[in-house]
């Protein structure tokens, strides 16, 4: 009894406490490693608030003429790249999620191959892929649209999957009871289950490539980082400030948009 | 024994009908503004060929993977650095932008500030900085820190505009200060999704770690970029497995890190 009364009572466990402060201290170790390797150039350091005063100094007032000459159409363009590069991405990520999903393919080698191609599309950078495809299509929106498609893949295919993952059996043993063939099976069992959140996740990754693609002229894969590169290399900032407020205003309109069809469908 | 009219099993849903005509459309419109054909797509197809053959085998030499190692260790000491001072300005920044906790005027400012981090891309932002503070590995920090702002006080905010306010109330009606009730009854409730969301921005900040490199913010994205200019494939091939190689590396420590702060 006594024992009971004494006994010490401890939010964690001793084997959490240790592998938690193993992790602080792994942590505390990487970042003196970094900032002991990182080299600061201090000449550059010292005239910083001089350079960026004068970025500011010299992007204000901007050059509205450029917006009608160069920014309009690009501006067009990088909204399709991103839009088109999204419904290709869903429309190849789809079936690949079905094989990713353990409850529909039983195949343990499919699932992996799945996943797999759905890593090496979320570690490769839409900038890197961009690069790839300018080489392969040459400069243009084709290259822009391929690589937003192949960097969301993988982002849409394992969100699609492990959402596929966890839809309830009940409806789908109750389809196959009654002898429904395998696309009702997906139309009537599977699909009701997992809109929401096929619409939550395309949405968002249109809001995501929106905001990649205007970067992606900068390697010559269309929209409007074609006049972001071009202006940056002759200089003139104050195109550049006008480009960047278009990005920026684009970004914030997007992302009210897609916050209001969410609201509304899901 | 006329037949019975009753409704259908699965009545057409028209507003979803149009609205799928209505994307199809778009598509079909868009790929014609875009100039995306068929026959360039083919050509395209002949190169791509051509591009991989010389893509492979990679190139293992040993001067190259040096120069490839002192890249990686760079970009990966770029993520470090940014995730960690990244989130540590995400808190306050978060907790600032947290509706339930700040006065409108602090959460307004907190929240306007999180929407410009989030809306430029790591790599416009990164261009910023080379151009303020030089060429190299502090450009990128910077850049990735801006972008770490972003995502983490954001979610963070959301995370606790969530939180169940029975705790707080509780800690605040035994007379405790501001700060009292942050470290009693707010972080308790929100630190493991803190965690969580850390070890996330680790990772995405791995992944564009690699990429500001070819703007001039340090990292491997520079050795990455020289190859491609010099129509070095087998090089690029070289990095982008490497690449590949680390980032699925670090989504399993990162999975094994979540767990243990859950």
């Amino acid at each position: 009894m006594k024992a009971a009364r004494t006994r010490r009572w401890q939010r964690f466990s001793t084997a959490e406490r240790i592998s938690r402060g193993l992790l602080y201290v792994l942590t505390a170790v990487a970042v003196v490693w970094s900032i002991k390797a990182i080299d600061v150039i201090p000449e550059f350091l010292y005239d910083a608030p001089e350079q960026t005063a004068d970025l500011f100094k010299r992007m204000w007032p901007f050059d509205w003429a450029f917006y009608p000459k160069a920014i309009h159409a690009a501006l067009i363009e990088t909204f399709h790249i991103a839009t088109l590069g999204t419904i290709l991405a869903i429309v190849l990520a789809l079936p690949l999620s079905f094989l990713a999903a353990r409850n529909f393919t039983s195949n343990p080698l499919l699932n992996f191959i799945a996943q797999f191609i759905f890593v090496s599309s979320r570690s490769v950078n839409s900038l890197i892929w961009a690069l790839l495809f300018v080489a392969i299509f040459g400069p243009g929106a084709l290259s822009g649209m391929l690589s937003i498609a192949f960097r969301s893949i993988g982002f849409v295919g394992k969100l699609f999957g492990e959402a596929l993952e966890e839809a309830q059996r009940g409806p789908i043993e109750a389809l196959t009871a009654v002898g429904a063939p395998r696309s009702m099976l997906l139309a009537k069992g599977y699909w009701p289950q997992v809109e929401p959140a096929f619409w939550s996740i395309a949405l968002l990754r249109w809001d995501i490539n929106i905001r990649e693609s205007a970067v992606l002229g900068l390697v010559g894969a269309g929209g409007i980082g074609v006049a972001l590169d071009a202006a940056l290399n002759n200089l003139y900032w104050d195109q550049v400030g006008l480009i960047l407020a278009v990005i920026f205003t684009v970004v914030i309109l997007t992302e009210i948009i897609t916050s209001s069809i969410r609201a509304r469908i899901i | 024994m006329s037949a019975i009219d009753r409704p259908a099993a699965f009545p057409v849903n028209w507003p979803a009908r149009f609205a799928w005509i209505g994307l199809a459309l778009y598509t079909a419109y868009a790929t014609s503004i875009l100039n995306l054909t068929w026959a360039r797509f083919l050509t395209g197809l002949d190169n791509g060929a051509k591009f991989l053959g010389r893509m492979f085998p990679p190139n293992m030499a040993a001067d190259k993977l040096d120069l490839i190692a002192v890249g990686m260790v760079e970009s990966i000491q770029i993520a470090v650095l940014a995730t960690f001072f990244g989130v540590l300005l995400s808190m306050p920044l978060g907790l600032a932008g947290a509706r339930n906790l700040a006065p409108g005027w602090l959460s307004w400012s907190a929240r306007g500030l999180i929407a410009v981090f989030r809306s430029f891309h790591p790599v416009i932002v990164s261009i910023l900085f080379v151009k303020a503070v030089g060429f190299g590995a502090l450009a990128g920090i910077l850049a990735l820190i801006v972008s770490s702002m972003g995502f983490v006080s954001k979610l963070f905010a959301e995370v606790v505009e969530e939180m169940n306010p029975k705790q707080v109330e509780a800690v605040r009606a035994t007379g405790a200060s501001f700060w009292n009730v942050l470290i009693m009854a707010v972080m308790p409730q929100v630190m493991a999704r803190f965690v969580g969301l850390s070890v996330y921005q680790l990772d995405s900040n791995l992944r564009n770690s690699t990429m500001v490199g070819i703007v001039g913010g340090g990292g491997i994205g520079a050795p990455l970029f020289t190859a491609y200019q010099r129509f070095d494939y087998d090089v690029v091939l070289t990095i982008l497995l490497l690449i590949i190689a680390l980032i699925m590396l670090t989504e399993l420590v990162s999975g094994r890190i979540r767990r243990i702060f859950q």
